[in-house]
């Protein structure tokens, strides 16, 4: 039993990254950008988070997890939104190529965390040393509802940040649905000319959804660094390796919002499920490491055998729109 | 009649627009008035469409002036048209397939954060009882037909309040029926007021529907007639600048014998549906059958599948024979086979060069497509292709810089006389064409059926799909006519009339006119 309940909250956890890292994509290829730079963008997250909680902790005597709470979301939702701003300016004004574009934010937010954090790891006095407490705290602060028994253990253990990647898809849902600005959003990917032709700005569409995206991608790297290592700095890795599970998530769950809810836990379960079988060699536990991209290749399969226009991703998805081509 | 003394609704003047170094449009003046019917008449690449993208705010003028209710405008974006009171349908719909018409129709508007779809719904059913439109809100717009989704364009652009609407080739894609009924519509928007332009170059179209004919040629603003004041002869030799004889010719089959026997053909197409069901014809030497038929009910399927592209269901029956008697079973031989036998086939599809032809490569290295495989050794030869490549350009005078010149860059006509070419080359004894002339002015046109009619003399069974149901009736022997991949007749070219051919096209099995004969 007790293993089951670790499991459950190592996937709630995990999934919580890989929901933020889906969801943000998600509203990004809506707009028929094709954003391979997720990863990248959790790094900049993260490193964004924890050097923004850093600085207000050193600079004030008594740190308020609040306030540090409140400093580390803005740092790193600006930082993440600028790789969304970098990728926008390539891809959208320049019309480079999406998928290298991509990639290169990948490596390039991978640099940069990892440069950023070796160096904040110096300036708390060595490696290991970086440790924001106060903020972590409050990222990791849960309510009273955690204690009861075991419906509070499943439920109510986890930092608020959980809870709010849960109402943020479920707020997406209801954008692309039921609002305007949704509809031409998702227009914007299926068909820019059509969208043009109808007086929709597709280059400010495709900039917003590309940062705001990007700003809730990095969500992911903060969840990582204040509730998963708890305010410290590691580069083993898995922030990428996380990056690349929303990635394949957003086609799992057939650019749906709701089912990203659902298929981020799902994805957290298989990605720690290797822990919890017992007897697994190194290679076995490897071999358990890669259900999650095996269950996206099924669903793939399946998607396109039933060939439905409605579980397809964007009409126009990694392609550039220029308006006077001919 | 309309008033030409009233202010015009539009006025342009002076109006010019390059693309890099291609002039599309240079000092044109034109001008619409409120409550008639205008025609843009002109060859491809005339510039009509661009002057119109110019009033609809898709491109935006190098120079000269644009005047809407007598007062000077800036159209910098469709949304600036929309005010004012501008709306265009174009040639390729602007639609997003997995949305419903209702969603179509409000992408883009401004209003209430949170749509209301019953609303929307509401207002779509009561624009369609003003003017006589069938469109039900809810559909998904993949499921709708090539008319509907146009009938969707027309009330999007109502919707919005629109009081000048312009249509880019608006019937390209239409039956006859489908056509006729498209022009009661306009003629109903005219009586309420408002102003229409319709791009086109079919002449008959602009004699029966337009007030006022205006010719563009070259880009250059050539005049404008009233309907009533001019003929077909006047409009074709000032949009060609030339006199251009209108007849196509039809030269009498000599000795037609069977070379093509179909039985009992019929094809799945990639979404298990039947798309051709239970075809069997015969298509004779010296003959031209036209194939008929609404766009997409099977007309691809049934040539690829002869052509060895598509796999054909159990039970059919291709048989080739040969002038020496022999005889072939196509079905089951790949297309590389068919080929060898002597049956070719050119398909023009709506993008000219997605099939046949690679855009980016020079012209003996398309023609090289078809003779990569000839010759020993690893290593391709260039100097065959080579000589065919001028040989083609020369014979179908092909206008390109030179030979080497990728093919997108050359016109439409240019592409589709060297697609042509070049299965003409190969001496074919059953030559398939689809689409052959799609989207080719006059003067291209002419030049592609001459190319048919000399096939046909040397003794070549020329299968001819085309869209145009006037062209089929005076170049075609004999018009099997397809509805919904099942043969609905095959009528005598010399005899049959339109609305027969369009009966057929639409109602299957219908009893007027669909008995077989030959």
């Amino acid at each position: 039993m007790s293993n089951f309940i670790s499991l459950w909250q190592a996937a709630i956890t995990f999934g919580t990254v890989i929901l933020f890292g889906a969801l943000g994509e998600l509203i990004t290829q809506k707009s028929g950008n094709l954003n391979l730079g997720t990863p990248g963008i959790v790094y900049l997250g993260g490193i964004g988070s924890l050097a923004g909680a850093f600085f207000y902790e050193n600079a004030v005597e008594h740190p308020s997890a609040v306030v540090g709470v409140i400093v580390a979301l803005i740092c790193a939702m600006l930082a993440s939104a600028l790789g969304g701003l970098i990728y926008s300016f390539l891809t959208i004004t320049l019309r480079a190529n999406q998928n290298v574009t991509g990639l290169t934010l990948t490596i390039f937010g991978s640099g940069v965390a990892n440069f950023f954090g070796g160096s904040l790891n110096k300036l708390a006095g060595g490696v290991g040393q970086i440790s924001v407490a106060t903020t972590s705290s409050g990222f990791r602060a849960v309510t009273p509802l955690s204690n009861l028994g075991l419906p509070g253990k499943l439920l109510f253990s986890y930092g608020f940040l959980t809870y709010v990647a849960i109402a943020l898809a479920v707020l997406a849902a209801v954008f692309f649905n039921r609002t305007r600005m949704g509809l031409n959003l998702r227009a914007v990917g299926e068909s820019p000319a059509t969208a043009d032709a109808t007086g929709i700005s597709v280059t400010r569409y495709k900039y917003g959804a590309t940062c705001v995206g990007a700003a809730i991608t990095g969500l992911g790297g903060v969840f990582y660094t204040m509730n998963y290592i708890k305010g410290t700095w590691a580069n083993d890795g898995t922030m990428e390796s996380l990056g690349w599970l929303a990635l394949a998530l957003v086609i799992f769950a057939s650019w749906k919002s709701l089912n990203v809810i659902w298929g981020s836990y799902l994805f957290g379960i298989l990605y720690w499920l290797y822990f919890y079988i017992g007897g697994l060699s190194r290679y076995s536990q490897e071999l358990f490491k890669m259900l999650p991209y095996v269950v996206t290749i099924v669903v793939l399969v399946v998607s396109s055998m039933r060939q439905k226009k409605e579980n397809t991703g964007p009409a126009a998805l990694g392609l550039s729109y220029f308006r006077e081509e001919r | 009649m309309i008033d030409l003394a009233q202010t015009p609704v539009v006025q342009m003047r002076g109006i010019s627009k390059a693309f890099g170094p291609v002039v599309a449009n240079s000092k044109v003046d034109l001008e619409l008035y409120p409550g008639e019917i205008l025609s843009l008449l002109g060859e491809n690449g005339s510039g009509k469409t661009t002057l119109m993208n110019m009033l609809s705010g898709i491109y935006f003028p190098d120079e000269g002036q644009i005047l809407v209710n007598g007062e000077e405008v800036t159209i910098a974006s469709p949304r600036d048209a929309f005010a004012l009171r501008i709306g265009m349908i174009h040639q390729h719909f602007k639609l997003v397939d997995v949305f419903t018409a209702a969603e179509n129709i409000v992408l883009g508007l401004e209003g209430s954060t949170m749509l209301d779809r019953k609303q929307v719904a509401a207002r779509v059913r009561l624009i369609c009882e003003k003017y006589g439109f069938d469109v039900d809100p809810d559909q998904k717009v993949y499921n709708m037909s090539v008319s509907q989704k146009q009938t969707l364009e027309i009330v999007k652009v109502l919707y919005r309040g629109t009081d000048i609407l312009i249509l880019d080739e608006p019937t390209a894609v239409l039956t006859p029926q489908e056509t006729e009924k498209l022009f009661k519509v306009l003629k109903n928007m005219k009586a309420d007021g408002k102003s229409v332009v319709i791009i086109t170059h079919k002449l008959h179209e602009v004699m029966e529907v337009a007030d006022r004919v205006a010719v563009l040629r070259k880009g250059e603003y050539i005049g404008e007639v009233r309907t009533a004041d001019t003929d077909p002869q006047e409009l074709t030799n000032m949009m060609v600048g030339r006199s251009v004889s209108l007849n196509i010719q039809r030269p009498e089959p000599e000795n037609p014998t069977p070379r093509l026997v179909v039985e009992h053909l019929s094809v799945k197409d990639s979404e298990g549906v039947m798309a051709v069901k239970d075809v069997s014809f015969t298509a004779n030497s010296g003959e031209v059958l036209g194939i008929a038929g609404i766009s997409g009910c099977g007309q691809k399927e049934l040539l690829e599948a002869i052509a060895g592209l598509q796999t054909a269901e159990p039970g059919s029956s291709v048989v080739y024979l040969g002038e020496n008697g022999e005889k072939a079973q196509l079905v089951g031989l790949s297309a590389r086979q068919v080929r060898a036998k002597g049956v070719a086939l050119s398909f023009v599809p709506e993008d000219r060069l997605g099939m046949g032809l690679v855009g980016d490569m020079g012209i003996p290295d398309n023609m090289m497509l078809r003779s990569y495989s000839e010759g020993k050794g690893p290593f391709v030869r260039r100097k065959g292709p080579r000589k065919l490549a001028a040989q083609v350009v020369k014979q179908l005078e092909v206008v390109t810089p030179g030979l080497e010149t990728p093919v997108r860059k050359l016109s439409g006509g240019n592409v589709q006389k060297i697609l042509l070419g070049r299965e003409i080359a190969a001496a074919p004894h059953v030559l398939m064409t689809a689409y052959a002339v799609r989207g080719l002015d006059i003067n291209s046109s002419y030049a592609i059926y001459d190319l048919v009619n000399q096939q046909k003399q040397q003794g070549c069974a020329v299968i001819f799909v085309g869209e145009d149901l006037d062209v089929l009736l005076e170049l075609c022997d004999r018009i099997l006519v397809l509805c919904s991949g099942q043969v609905n007749g095959i009528l005598d070219g010399r005899t049959a009339t339109k609305e027969q051919v369009g009966l057929l096209m639409t109602n299957l099995h219908s009893k007027e006119g669909g008995a077989e004969h030959e």
